[in-house]
């Protein structure tokens, strides 16, 4: 099938939303080169489940090509449609299963050597969409909190290495009941700006539910990583392994195959499933979780706040073993836990920092139950140490 | 691998060329400082490559890297405490090349087959496929007329299987390089064991894909010809590996073992610890990358040791390919080669022995592909189906 073939009728399996939204731009949709069409496609047919600024990311891409001469069109996608595609990318079901697609693209791009002209095409045209309809600035200034090194009394490792060129690194931090400060913080964040999505914690233990919060947890995921672990596992002792298949699995998986269709929030169900089954890692390892969950939650909702606090993820072992974790109480790595997260503060910071409000915001990096930590943003000189005694709530009140 | 996300806002724009540059000068500056590295254009005019015109007997060992590591957390200051013997054993006695680029698909497998080969292969990373060309191993013992005892490659997974023979019609079955997967012999060995559990960190294959075993396919040996062919017994072989940390270090371990038992000339090892990095866990890429750092001085004091090998040797080391940068929005970091960026194409290789000029840096840019038509010119074959170019700071 090629997109000029689309009707009204071809997306009479997509949800009510992305079906609506679908046919509302479908003269657009049918003039798409097949290289980029599958791929507003995954965002769009999942927009019944999508975070506001995300659905407004989304909205912008299609007022954009709708905003386009006919000619400036034809220019825009120029460099899509010279990305030469087989017929078997043709013959898949892009149009219902456009992440499947995506990833026999990927293949196709690589094999031939067009991924790096395929980049260069996507680079360019999120380029040119963000400048047509540039982001509103956010509603107050972001705040990113990293807690790091649950369980470590002490570490030879150089802490916060990446963060503290980039702002105040502070060694004398008096931090008595410092996660449930941080806690309160958010949570009064949440108050002041009550937008849905706008602020998160994720932990990679377990931790408390926050009135106004997005609150994700490991521990909380527990049954649905094993319900997901047990589908791993059965691909992985198949008489012959796919590793094609296997992903095909992962992608196709919905959220009550693993449990995560009870309440009533199917956005950040839909998330949760997403981290679970596209992040690399993230079923087996929690500090592997809360990166991906940060990375996500920052790309997708694009908060206000958000906290992630790192926990002691199990020892590497044999992946049989690690996928039965949920079954037995795993041997914890608190000190490779520790590096995994102080990498893990840096991300969440440049994600962080990749958002609109860059220049305005602020970033808070501590080592758990520990002195040690580095806040960056206005009002924290970059590059400097400070050893004075602060306490933390003086830091907390210059970050909000 | 997989595309960039159409969603992100700010990818940077960046020509790779220019970044390619750039990560090969901050290599080059950076040995400098460290070791007094001189740049090669100081050394080499034309009658300088003309010395470089190695002698009859030689021998060669190669060491890539299934899963690059990053400058940052080696050549970059906050990388060098993972590098020490590197630093400071081996690149003093090396040429090193700051930009080695890597033009094709970023999956170990088809990677490593693409330098085996010279030529950048196009099948699929999975598919447990012999290489389209042929191997260093094919050109080496037809042009040669060397016995099969005298090539071999140590590989890490299953999914390496067939990469020591291709499958081009003029070369193909019979003129390969016998392949060992160490992992695969230390499974087999077990299932007559009842104390396995103690060396499952020995067996994990494949970090590329969160669970991937391929169908085992190929001309490696089994564990039936462990001990007639290497002289180790089952009970002595699975003994020692309960004492190993890492699958790598099994596979130094079974290399040693056939330096000593055959000497081949070519001897081809392919490291993956370091690919751990897939599972987003810094610490243990980390912990592989300060493994691979030791293991490769281990190999390269074994060259010196060992009679067979010793001042006739040339040892190259060098990454498959790169990982992402932590400033391209479309990857994730350290933890995948997914982006195609120049951070993920753009590598190092040093190269050390008798005829290599030592501590120096050659800047300029030259293809992962290029190394089998160098080692056409060091060890006498023609490497003819290979696009690449012989390195000629190495061999002329």
């Amino acid at each position: 099938m090629l997109p000029s073939q689309l009707t009204a009728e071809s997306f009479s399996a997509y949800p009510p939303q992305a079906r609506q939204l679908a046919i509302s731009h479908l003269d657009r949709l049918q003039r798409l080169p097949l290289a980029f069409l599958p791929l507003l496609l995954r965002e769009l047919i999942a927009c019944d489940y999508k975070f506001p600024l995300e659905r407004r990311d989304l909205d912008r891409q299609l007022k954009y090509l709708a905003s386009l001469s006919p000619a400036q069109f034809q220019l825009s996608l120029e460099a899509f449609s010279k990305l030469s595609l087989n017929a078997d990318l043709e013959k898949t079901d892009w149009l219902n299963n456009p992440a499947i697609f995506t990833e026999q693209l990927t293949a196709h791009l690589w094999t031939t050597h067009q991924i790096d002209a395929f980049r260069a095409a996507a680079i360019l045209y999120v380029d040119q969409a963000t400048a047509a309809f540039p982001d509103d600035p956010p509603a107050t200034h972001r705040l990113g909190i990293a807690v790091i090194g649950q369980g470590v009394k002490s570490t030879d490792y150089r802490l916060f290495r990446k963060l503290r060129a980039q702002g105040t690194y502070f060694t004398g931090v008096k931090a008595e009941r410092g996660a449930a400060l941080l806690l309160d913080a958010v949570a009064k964040r949440a108050a002041q700006h009550p937008e849905p999505y706008s602020h998160w914690y994720i932990d990679g233990g377990g931790g408390p539910q926050i009135a106004g919060v997005s609150c994700v947890s490991y521990a909380a995921l527990s049954p649905a990583r094993a319900a997901l672990q047990a589908r791993m596992q059965k691909t992985y002792e198949a008489s012959v392994f796919d590793p094609e298949a296997f992903r095909t699995m992962l992608a196709q998986t919905k959220p009550a195959e693993i449990g995560l269709d009870a309440g009533t929030d199917a956005a950040l169900n839909r998330y949760q499933l997403s981290v679970l089954t596209e992040g690399s890692g993230t079923q087996v390892f929690s500090t592997t979780f809360v990166q991906w969950a940060v990375r996500e939650a920052l790309r997708r909702a694009q908060p206000l706040t958000l906290l992630a606090r790192f926990a002691p993820r199990q020892r590497e072992q044999q992946m049989n073993e690690l996928l039965v974790e949920t079954t037995r109480k795993p041997d914890l790595d608190p000190q490779g836990s520790l590096v995994d997260a102080d990498m893990g503060a840096y991300y969440h910071w440049l994600n962080q920092q990749r958002l609109p409000g860059a220049t305005e915001a602020r970033f808070f990096a501590w080592f758990e139950d520990h002195s040690e930590a580095v806040a960056i943003g206005p009002g924290f000189e970059a590059g400097k140490t400070s050893a004075a005694p602060i306490p933390l709530p003086e830091i907390i009140t210059r970050l909000s | 691998m997989r595309p960039a996300n159409l969603t992100t806002a700010s990818l940077r724009q960046v020509s790779d060329k220019a970044a390619a540059h750039a990560i090969s000068q901050t290599r080059r500056n950076f040995l400098r400082l460290a070791t007094g590295a001189t740049a090669a254009a100081s050394f080499f005019g034309p009658a300088a490559l003309q010395a470089l015109i190695a002698p009859r007997g030689q021998k060669a060992v190669v060491v890539t890297f299934g899963g690059g590591a990053r400058d940052d957390e080696t050549f970059m200051p906050d990388g060098q405490e993972n590098i020490p013997r590197l630093l400071n054993e081996l690149i003093p006695q090396a040429t090193f090349f700051s930009q080695v680029v890597n033009k094709g698909i970023l999956g170990h497998y088809v990677a490593t087959a693409s330098i085996v080969t010279g030529a950048y292969e196009t099948f699929n990373n999975f598919a447990a496929v012999s290489p389209n060309n042929p191997t260093v191993f094919e050109y080496y013992r037809k042009d040669q007329k060397r016995p099969a005892t005298d090539s071999w490659v140590v590989a890490p997974s299953n999914g390496f299987a067939r990469i020591g023979e291709s499958g081009h019609a003029a070369y193909g079955p019979g003129l390969g390089a016998g392949v060992i997967l160490p992992k695969r012999l230390l499974s087999a060995a077990l299932t007559s064991r009842s104390d396995g559990a103690r060396y499952q960190h020995l067996l994990r294959d494949n970090y590329e894909t969160p669970l991937h075993a391929p169908t085992l396919t190929g001309h490696q040996i089994e564990i039936n010809q462990m001990a007639e062919v290497l002289k180790l017994s089952v009970d002595d072989f699975a003994s020692h590996a309960r004492s190993l940390a890492s699958p790598d270090e099994m596979s130094v371990y079974i290399a040693k073992h056939l330096m000593k038992q055959f000497a081949p000339s070519l001897l081809w090892i392919t490291l993956h610890d370091i690919d751990i990095a897939h599972s987003g866990t810094f610490s243990l890429y980390l912990d592989g990358i300060k493994r691979s750092d030791r293991l490769c001085a281990e190999l390269w004091q074994t060259i010196q040791k060992e009679p067979e090998y010793a001042n006739k040797t040339t040892m190259f080391i060098l990454p498959d390919f790169g990982r992402d940068s932590d400033i391209d929005s479309g990857g994730n970091g350290f933890q995948h080669h997914r982006t195609g960026d120049a951070m993920s194409r753009t590598t190092w290789m040093m190269a050390l022995g008798p005829n290599v000029r030592q501590n120096v840096v050659v800047p300029r840019s030259i293809e992962s592909i290029d190394l089998v038509p160098t080692l056409g010119a060091l060890l006498g074959f023609n490497p003819r189906f290979s696009p690449g170019k012989p390195i000629p700071e190495v061999a002329a």
